[in-house]
């Protein structure tokens, strides 16, 4: 005699057990048919499993947690690039990673975004493309060749006839945008544009020849190439960017904010906001040690993704962050700049309340934590 | 010998001392630069006076009593003569007196911006948060006024020249205000602007930042040492003393004659220059004081700074007693909780016994035993706590005295916890607790199987022991610290501590198949285990009973066990057919008998280990060390059994495989030319996103890194299954494919970060080839084998691969351990609380539930799928039954 549905939800609605495992629980209920005795005999030992494997109140879970994941560190390798999911587009991988994403730098060294698209792009190679072109930034170098011509003072560009219609830009508008940056006026002839310097002299004309090549005439000036590949997963089509700017694309026609994503934690956070900052962090660091071969829970790469974010703001590892911060004069000047941290301590007139693990070791007394924090009280007779 | 008090120290303030307090703190005015005089006394009011303490044994510290050591020193005092500048806050100073009138020395805010900042600050302060930004902007306002807004004074720019030089511009000529001048600004500041500012009127004023007292810190904190020659030699900041003093006296009697300005002026900054490194003697700007040798000085900051600094080096971390370090070596007869202490070790470290009722004639024993006769005493501590050391003469007489509340310090023994470490202490399984066996010789002796968590191993690594004082240290570390309870590791919630090498050599081998084993055979691989009953042989061959390798494993799982899993020698069939499988590669437990599968590392290695997570997981830790210890022995036996050796004959391959693989090679370059040459007629098709150099490249490596996984799997056919270095790698023990590819096949292409190799000569990579060769053999391929020798050239690639290898290594290392120790400092205060959040110490809470499940990452196997579903199977499966 099998219990329904309806049983197993009555009695598992008011366990304790977080969501993962209830929902597993009911998945496998579904499958298999127990009968009300077996059904109470498993509740009862899946709580005590639970039960069982749950963490210990007073443990240190902030020096295991930075334990487990500094110790790989030692056998993870130090080459930097490498491909890593897309063939085409280089990423910083092993320890350089793992310190960046600690470090929350500003500026990683291999910003790189995925770009996801909506449906009509998406199944489209062509729309797809137009898209990447849109999205790349494009520079004279890529539409043509640039002479400068002393005798005239002036600078040619011969725009490629071919690339100009594949890359859907008109020698009209290549003009108009040289002009809004340059501030000099630009000669259409065809295909060959003329760039005249403001004032005749040979330097002014190298330097403008230098300028020329430099102005983003389309796409966004972060983001040096666009590879679109087609994700067989997925069925659908996906661009990868070398270089970042989330903000950017958001306005884009076409781009599915909602999937797209970058490695740049800090950006994810100025977009996205500081849960998904948080998220990030934990996917980068994660992806960062599995592609090494290093096995660790997630749960201590949570607790660092959450000591950085808990403020609401990203925030790094070290002086300049977490470690700046510590409330404990001691604990800060043990650290790192332990002169400078003592001197502002005596001229605001700190205190110190011995509460963190450092201080507590300095001044020679049990640390507040583990089983140091154990007390025994004798209970009053009644 | 103090008693110690036990009270906890609840708050430690911090804040400047006033000039009127070091006055009062000082025990004397030292006025003279001398230290000693003719006959080795110390001066009077002199830098040594006997008043500040006493370094030398023998005399007595004239303020206090005490002898030297238990006097901790008294301070003195050296009035300056003229005011100089605290380096270290010469930037507040800066800050002060840009954002002060110059006459009413008024904080330049209006009232109304002083009450928003000060209320700020007060609810930062409030909430432990850091008040810098704060205080920033209240300086970054008050520079901005033009006038004073109080009195009306013009205020003027203030030049800073570093590191400690202020000047005002008076229109076209510069003023330099000297320290009296802004002594006298900074005493008129009030209570209330001293606040706004982020200082504490009470503890923190800011005319105290400027110096007019100088403590001269104890004498036992800068002890002079005498040298063999009998001659004294000070520390460096009794020199730097001597300085200050000499130019302050110079300073005074240059005053008092009625010196011009300008001699005035140099000794005023003669002054602050020995002041200032006195403070610091690395602050840029100046050049640093040097002892007479060049030597920089070191003086106050350098002695509180860096890693063997105060901080780091003396308070964090400290030298301890009853501690031992000796060189280790392997003891695979050792239980994995015990450690092979040496005797000479053992009777040297002590743990203290209290004499009771109980053990007084146990006691006597130790003492009767005397030092020199192992489980002995060293040293006898009688209730009024006087110490008598055990000796070979006296230990009979002490025997007889040994009274009730007495104590003793017995000899390690046997069965004693000690802790056993190794460094770097990357994880907390870097130190564990171990049972003590004392043995002969030299080393420390440990079972190999509990290398991986230290990472250790016997090419003469050391290890520390440090043995446990107290009762309490010792319960603790029997159930938190000892082997058992580190198995599992919580990084990834698998065991750690496990077979390797010849474990699992010995084990693969014992169970592939059907081996068979006689009586007296597997009874010999049984007998270091716990083996209690033999189970039913398997059947008889000419009438004489034979058991299989299978069945001498199932004597080491406990009954009850059922698992089923794919071994690491499982190679993906389509459709998997289990029990029938014909590699043997389906493991399947049933009430603890192996009824097919071979056992290799991922079955008992470290790391992997399924067998020891499952038993650890469901028949406590205890019986997980048993099998631990269980199956490395049988592995041994086992590899012991079947004989199992490895050397470089392993490695010969017939004629043949040479054949084919120089053939497939010789196949390789020409592809490798034709690519070559499809690039110079300008034919090859660049990938996208690519150069066509940079296709050239992937291609060319492509192609000879697949030439070389071919030649690697020629050779693998020809060596066979039964070849020693094959066994090793299927099983895991040891080496990969890899390895055995490069030294029977072809070593295959050297690389510097990731590229052939390029670097050398313009246009080629050495002298003997030509400029602009693309080939294989030119950029660092390495065609032949470590078996077959390598060419000269290929010697050399070889060595430029290996060297970026050791440079990588040694470059990795400081910058992981950078990275751990930030990443420690800035976790090391978040604990799980009793309600499963996890809060640092200020009570912010961090997560609101522990890893979202609040599921012990080292418990971490039911947080997977597979536990609930094995649950479900046992109970459904039972009530069938």
């Amino acid at each position: 005699m099998a219990v329904s549905q309806k049983t197993i939800e009555e009695m598992t609605r008011n366990l304790q057990l977080p969501k993962n495992i209830l929902d597993t629980l009911h998945k496998e209920l579904e499958e298999t048919k127990v009968t009300k005795k077996q059904l109470e005999e498993i509740i009862k030992r899946v709580v005590e499993g639970y039960e069982y494997a749950c963490i210990e109140a007073c443990e240190a879970a902030g020096v295991v947690s930075a334990q487990s994941i500094g110790e790989p560190g030692t056998q993870m390798t130090m080459r930097t690039f490498h491909y890593a999911g897309v063939a085409e587009i280089n990423v910083t991988l092993g320890l350089p990673r793992l310190i960046e994403i600690v470090d929350a730098r500003k500026n990683p060294s291999t910003p790189m975004m995925t770009v996801y698209l909506t449906e009509d792009y998406a199944k489209d190679r062509d729309m797809a493309r137009k898209l990447a072109w849109n999205i790349e930034a494009t520079h004279i170098s890529h539409l043509g060749s640039l002479s400068t011509d002393i005798t005239e003072m002036l600078v040619t560009i011969e725009l490629n006839e071919k690339v100009i219609t594949q890359r859907n830009i008109t020698p009209e508008e290549v003009a108009e945008k040289l002009e809004d940056e340059l501030g000099s006026t630009v000669e259409i002839d065809g295909n060959v544009l003329m760039v005249h310097p403001e004032n005749e002299s040979y330097r002014e004309l190298l330097q403008l020849s230098k300028n020329v090549e430099n102005v983003t005439l389309k796409g966004i000036s972060d983001i040096k190439r666009v590879v679109i590949r087609k994700e067989d997963t997925i069925d659908e089509y996906v661009l990868y960017t070398e270089g970042s700017s989330l903000k950017h694309i958001d306005d884009l026609d076409g781009v599915d904010m909602t999937r797209s994503t970058t490695n740049n934690i800090n950006e994810i956070y100025e977009v996205f906001g500081i849960e998904a900052a948080r998220n990030s962090i934990i996917k980068e660091a994660t992806d960062t040690l599995r592609e090494q071969g290093l096995s660790v829970d997630v749960r201590h790469i949570m607790l660092v993704a959450d000591i950085m974010t808990v403020d609401g703001e990203v925030k790094a590892i070290g002086r300049h962050g977490i470690s700046g911060e510590k409330a404990s004069v001691l604990a800060r000047a043990a650290f790192e700049v332990t002169v400078n941290h003592l001197l502002d301590a005596g001229m605001r007139g700190d205190i110190d309340e011995l509460r963190g693990v450092t201080e507590n070791v300095i001044v020679g007394q049990p640390i507040q934590l583990g089983t140091g924090h154990v007390k025994l009280m004798a209970a009053k007779r009644t | 010998m103090f008693k110690t008090v036990p009270k906890r120290i609840k708050e430690i303030r911090f804040g400047l001392i006033s000039p009127k307090e070091y006055r009062k703190m000082s025990v004397t005015r030292v006025i003279t630069a001398d230290t000693y005089d003719d006959d080795g006394f110390p001066i009077e009011m002199g830098l040594m006076d006997p008043r500040m303490g006493v370094i030398d044994p023998g005399l007595r510290c004239k303020t206090c009593g005490g002898r030297a050591g238990e006097c901790p020193g008294h301070f003195g005092h050296v009035e300056l003569i003229a005011p100089v500048v605290h380096v270290g806050f010469a930037k507040l100073i800066r800050k002060v007196l840009r954002g002060t009138c110059r006459e009413c020395s008024a904080l330049l805010l209006d009232s109304n911006q002083k009450k928003k900042y000060l209320e700020q600050i007060r609810t930062m302060r409030k909430i432990g948060q850091p008040i810098e930004d704060i205080t920033n902007e209240v300086f970054k306002e008050a520079r901005k006024p033009k006038t004073c807004m109080y009195c009306g004074a013009k205020q003027l720019d203030i030049k800073v020249e570093k590191p400690s030089t202020y000047v005002e511009k008076m229109g076209d000529h510069d003023h330099k205000l000297m320290a009296s001048d802004i002594r006298v600004r900074l005493e008129k500041i009030s209570n209330e602007d001293i606040e706004v500012i982020g200082m504490d009127p009470n503890n923190a004023r800011p005319e105290w930042v400027i110096l007019t007292v100088l403590p001269v810190p104890p004498v036992t904190m800068r002890p002079s040492i005498t040298l063999e020659s009998g001659q004294r030699s000070e520390d460096d900041l009794t020199h730097k003393l001597v300085d200050i003093i000499r130019i302050n006296q110079r300073f005074q009697e240059n005053r008092e004659a009625g010196a011009p300005q300008l001699i005035i002026e140099d000794l005023w900054e003669l002054l602050q220059y020995h002041v200032t490194t006195f403070m610091d003697n690395a602050v840029s700007g100046v050049p640093p004081a040097r002892h007479r040798s060049g030597r920089p000085l070191k003086t106050l900051s350098q002695r509180l700074k860096g890693k063997e600094g105060r901080f780091r080096g003396s308070l964090s971390g400290k030298r301890v007693n009853f501690s031992a370090r000796t060189v280790i070596s392997p003891d695979p007869n050792l239980s994995i909780s015990e450690v092979g202490v040496p005797l000479s070790i053992a009777m040297e470290m002590t743990i203290p016994v209290n004499v009771t009722t109980r053990n007084i004639e146990q006691v006597r024993e130790y003492i009767r035993r005397g030092p020199e006769n192992h489980p002995g005493a060293n040293y006898m501590e009688r209730s009024d706590r006087r110490r008598i050391k055990v000796t070979e003469i006296n230990c009979e007489e002490l025997a007889e005295t040994v009274e009730l509340g007495w104590k003793i310090d017995r000899q390690l023994k046997n069965g004693d916890i000690v802790l056993f470490n190794r460094q770097p202490s990357l994880h907390r399984m870097s130190i564990m607790a171990h049972e003590v066996k004392v043995m002969p010789h030299k080393t420390f002796r440990l079972n190999p199987a509990v290398c991986p968590p230290y990472n250790a191993d016997f090419d003469g690594d050391e290890m520390n022991m440090h043995v446990l004082q107290t009762e309490e240290a010792r319960a603790e570390a029997m159930m938190l610290i000892h082997v058992q309870e580190n198995i599992l590791s919580p990084r990834f919630g698998g065991p750690i501590i496990g077979g390797i090498h010849d474990h699992i050599s010995g084990m693969y081998l014992l169970t592939r198949g059907d081996s068979r084993l006689s009586k007296s055979e597997i009874l010999d691989m049984l007998s270091k285990t716990r083996l209690e009953e033999l189970s039913e042989p398997a059947g008889e061959v000419d009438g004489k009973p034979y058991w299989t390798g299978k069945q001498a494993v199932s004597h080491i799982l406990p009954s009850g066990l059922n698992m089923a899993y794919k071994a690491g020698i499982c190679e993906d069939c389509d459709t998997c057919k289990e029990e029938n499988c014909e590699l043997d590669a389906y493991v399947l437990i049933k009430d603890g008998q192996l009824l097919s599968g071979t056992i290799e590392e991922k079955a008992v290695g470290a790391f992997k280990g399924l067998i020891v997570d499952k038993i650890i997981k469901d028949y406590g830790s205890a019986r997980g060390l048993q099998f631990i210890n269980d199956a490395t022995m049988l592995g041994i036996k086992g590899v012991m059994h079947y004989g199992f050796s490895f050397g470089i004959n392993d490695e010969d391959i017939p004629n043949e495989a040479s054949i084919q693989i120089s053939e497939l090679l010789g196949e390789a370059e020409d592809r490798v030319m034709n690519l070559i040459l499809a690039y110079n007629e300008g034919n090859l098709e660049p990938l996208p996103g690519r150069t066509v150099d940079e296709t050239l490249e992937l291609k060319i490596m492509q192609e000879l890194g697949k030439a070389r996984d071919t030649t690697g799997d020629i050779a693998g056919k020809y060596l066979g299954l039964e070849n020693a270095a094959v066994v090793m790698a299927k099983s895991g023990a040891r080496g990969s494919m890899l390895n055995l590819t490069q030294m029977a096949g072809c070593v295959g292409q050297q690389a510097v970060r990731g590229e052939r190799i390029r670097r050398g000569y313009a246009g080629r990579t050495l002298s003997n080839f030509h400029t602009g060769d693309l080939g294989a053999s030119a950029h660092g391929f390495v065609k032949n084998s470590y078996k077959s020798g390598l060419s000269p050239t290929e010697y050399f690639f070889h060595a430029i691969g290996g060297r970026e290898g050791l440079v990588d290594t040694a470059v990795r290392t400081s910058q992981s351990g950078y990275l751990q120790r930030r990443l420690v400092n800035a976790l090391q205060d978040l604990e799980v609380q009793y309600d499963g959040t996890v809060k640092d110490t200020r009570g912010m809470v961090v997560q609101f539930k522990y890893g979202e499940d609040g599921i012990d990452p080292m418990k971490s196997e039911f947080s997977k799928p597979q536990a609930i579903k094995w649950i479900i199977e046992s109970v459904t499966s039972k009530e069938v039954e």
